[in-house]
């Protein structure tokens, strides 16, 4: 592999994720243009006279040509100034960074849970395709792909939380374990473990492993999906058969061999479904009242206040261009034919 | 067995024949697939369900009884009532037209317009072709809730406004998979005969390519019927969707929130028709596409 050829392939790469998130911002500053609300008029009130009325439209730069208007926007944005949150006074960018700790942690455990159990389902299906193995793992994955996600959280809490009282309700931790611990992090989980606050971690642990869970089924049904058919690609390819003939046992054959290869699509596919657990866990942290980026979204959305909710946007949206940006580099990095 | 010998005929006398010939070929390999054959029969009843509402209801979805409320379900209410004693069975059927009009509705804009922009792409390549799918690409690189949120959010919680929502974010896929089909059909014979024929490109989009990108779109849209199904409950589950009194599936779930621990079939049964529906169309869309197109199935 030449240097000059890899840097040419990532420049490539940087401009596309350039102009796809330039794309990104185009539609939150249209979206924030075709809102109904009248932002000067939420500013003044509607008794203001013209001449305020006018005063304020040109401070808040409303009186510019659109296209100037967004390169305003665009060197805000590029300044990491989202504009305030009438809901919280705060700025966005300063609140999005309180509750994304808690989004990311519920994500990690999801995907977690969801490519350890979906990779073995999906191998076992390819292995032993057109049996009951395969039948069950293909309905366990469709039905992943046709349950609402805060259904099934609000059966779960049903479930798991009131009638067998295995897992803690709703929120990030107990009451009576609020504020022992100080923030170092903001995951929780990883914050009470370096404290040595073991008590806190357990509570904590045992608020996160339901929606983690919910969360994790989506992952699992689409990982093992997906695993399933890149198995049955590799198997089918001589060098399994070379093996074979070797006499290796059909375990390595099967597990080191074959899915050595397909884990390298599978990076793509496991990057893409931890962007989708950030989108899943909007409605979950409504469900289980989870102080996240998505709860966060959904309450400023609510409240008519279309800083945060753009701001919000904006950040998923980054997120999940950049972990694409990432499942792509991985991608070309461990795969010696697409270098 | 006489028509099944006229359609299965090795040397077919007309188009006709042949192609019911196929057709038939098609739903043999369809009908052997048992899974794919429950969805068709789910996706049936839901058309059967949203036709017939007012006749399979048991009750008004809209009559409120405070004396009903919060009933288990019974012999009377087969699903029980919600918090202002509506007949929750009543409200599901009657949900069904919503649900399926939703469907409908974003299928039939998206589409076509998915097509048109993935056939165009595809079939002109060059600086056209980066253009448009740097533009679909900007869209699915999107996670489509959020983007769907905020359009509502920006256009006004509502039904219509949800559609439009949902559609605005739902063309990318369509676009992508039109466009990988227009890619090969291109390069056919048949496309540079039409061309040396004279035809002009339009008239080979419109005529020659777009037609022949049509089952992968079935397939696709059949698929993607229960994510338009989930992205609709889940606005009308956040309040920005169907606005009450309107049986939508999702918003009943919402009403059904607060009871969940102690009436729990207010929010149960409405979720049950939405899983149902939802593995009724992925069902059917995976059997679909194992007979309309074979090379992607395994």
């Amino acid at each position: 592999m030449n240097l000059a050829r890899t840097t040419r392939l990532l420049g490539r790469e940087v401009a596309a994720v350039a102009v796809t998130f330039l794309g990104l911002l185009l539609v939150t500053f249209f979206i924030g243009r075709v809102v109904p609300i009248d932002p000067v008029l939420a500013a003044v009130g509607d008794r203001a006279p013209a001449e305020v009325y006018e005063r304020v439209k040109v401070e808040l730069g409303l009186h510019l040509p659109l296209h100037e208007q967004f390169w305003i926007y665009l060197r805000k944005v590029a300044a990491g100034d989202l504009g305030q949150s009438v809901l919280t006074s705060n700025p966005v960018l300063v609140d999005i960074g309180r509750v994304f700790p808690a989004t990311l942690e519920l994500a990690t455990l999801g995907t977690i849970i969801g490519v350890s159990l979906g990779v073995p389902a999906g191998v076992l299906a390819a292995v032993h395709r057109g049996t009951w193995i395969d039948q069950a793992v293909r309905v366990v994955g469709l039905f992943g792909f046709s349950v609402p996600v805060f259904w099934l959280g609000l059966v779960g809490l049903l479930v798991f939380y009131r009638v067998l009282g295995v897992v803690g309700g709703p929120g990030r931790l107990g009451v009576a374990f609020d504020d022992i611990v100080d923030p170092i992090t903001g995951v929780i989980l990883l914050d009470a473990a370096l404290r040595g606050e073991w008590e806190v971690f357990r509570n904590a642990f045992s608020h996160l492993i339901l929606p983690a869970s919910v969360l994790g089924y989506f992952s699992l049904a689409y990982v093992s999906r997906m695993t399933r058919s890149f198995m049955l690609e590799q198997l089918r390819q001589e060098y399994v058969t070379t093996a074979r003939v070797k006499g290796l046992p059909e375990r390595r054959v099967v597990w080191r061999h074959a899915l050595g290869n397909a884990m390298v699509p599978l990076i793509t596919v496991i990057a893409l479904s931890y962007a989708n657990l950030l989108e899943g866990s909007v409605l979950t942290e409504t469900v289980f009242a989870w102080p996240g980026l998505g709860r966060y979204i959904t309450n400023s959305l609510l409240n008519a206040d279309m800083n945060a909710v753009l701001g919000g946007t904006l950040v998923v949206g980054a997120v999940f261009i950049g972990l694409n940006m990432l499942a792509d580099i991985l991608y070309r990095l461990v795969d010696p034919r697409a270098r | 067995m006489a028509a099944r010998d006229w359609l299965l005929a090795p040397t077919p006398g007309s188009r006709l024949q042949s192609r019911l010939g196929q057709a038939y070929l098609r739903w043999l390999a369809f009908r052997s697939n048992p899974l794919a054959c429950v969805g068709l029969a789910i996706v049936v009843a839901l058309l059967l369900l949203a036709l017939l509402a007012p006749l399979v209801a048991t009750h008004d979805p809209l009559a409120q009884s405070l004396a009903r409320r919060l009933r288990p379900p019974s012999a009377e209410h087969f699903f029980g009532t919600d918090a202002l004693g509506r007949d929750i069975f009543s409200r599901i059927v009657h949900g069904a037209r919503i649900t399926l009009l939703v469907v409908l509705v974003v299928v039939v804009t998206v589409g076509p317009i998915g097509l048109l922009v993935g056939a165009v792409a595809g079939y002109a390549g060059g600086a056209l072709d980066t253009v448009l799918m740097r533009v679909t690409d900007i869209f699915l690189a999107f996670p489509r809730l959020i983007l769907a949120l905020a359009f509502v959010a920006a256009l006004g919680p509502g039904i219509e406004n949800a559609v439009i929502a949902i559609a605005f974010t739902a063309w990318p896929p369509y676009a992508r998979v039109a466009r990988a089909e227009a890619m090969v059909i291109r390069n056919a014979d048949y496309i540079a005969a039409t061309r040396l024929q004279g035809a002009s490109p339009a008239r080979i989009v419109l005529r020659h390519v777009m037609p022949l990108c049509v089952p992968s779109l079935i397939v696709r849209s059949t698929l993607d019927m229960a994510g338009i199904i989930l992205t609709a409950a889940g606005l009308g589950f956040l309040g920005l969707g169907a606005q009450p009194p309107m049986p939508e599936w999702g918003a009943m779930i919402a009403t059904g929130r607060d009871y969940i621990f102690d009436q729990w079939w207010v929010a149960t049964m409405p979720g049950i028709a939405i899983c149902v529906v939802a593995l009724g169309f992925n069902l059917l869309g995976d059997g679909l596409r194992d007979v309309l197109d074979p090379k992607q199935g395994q």
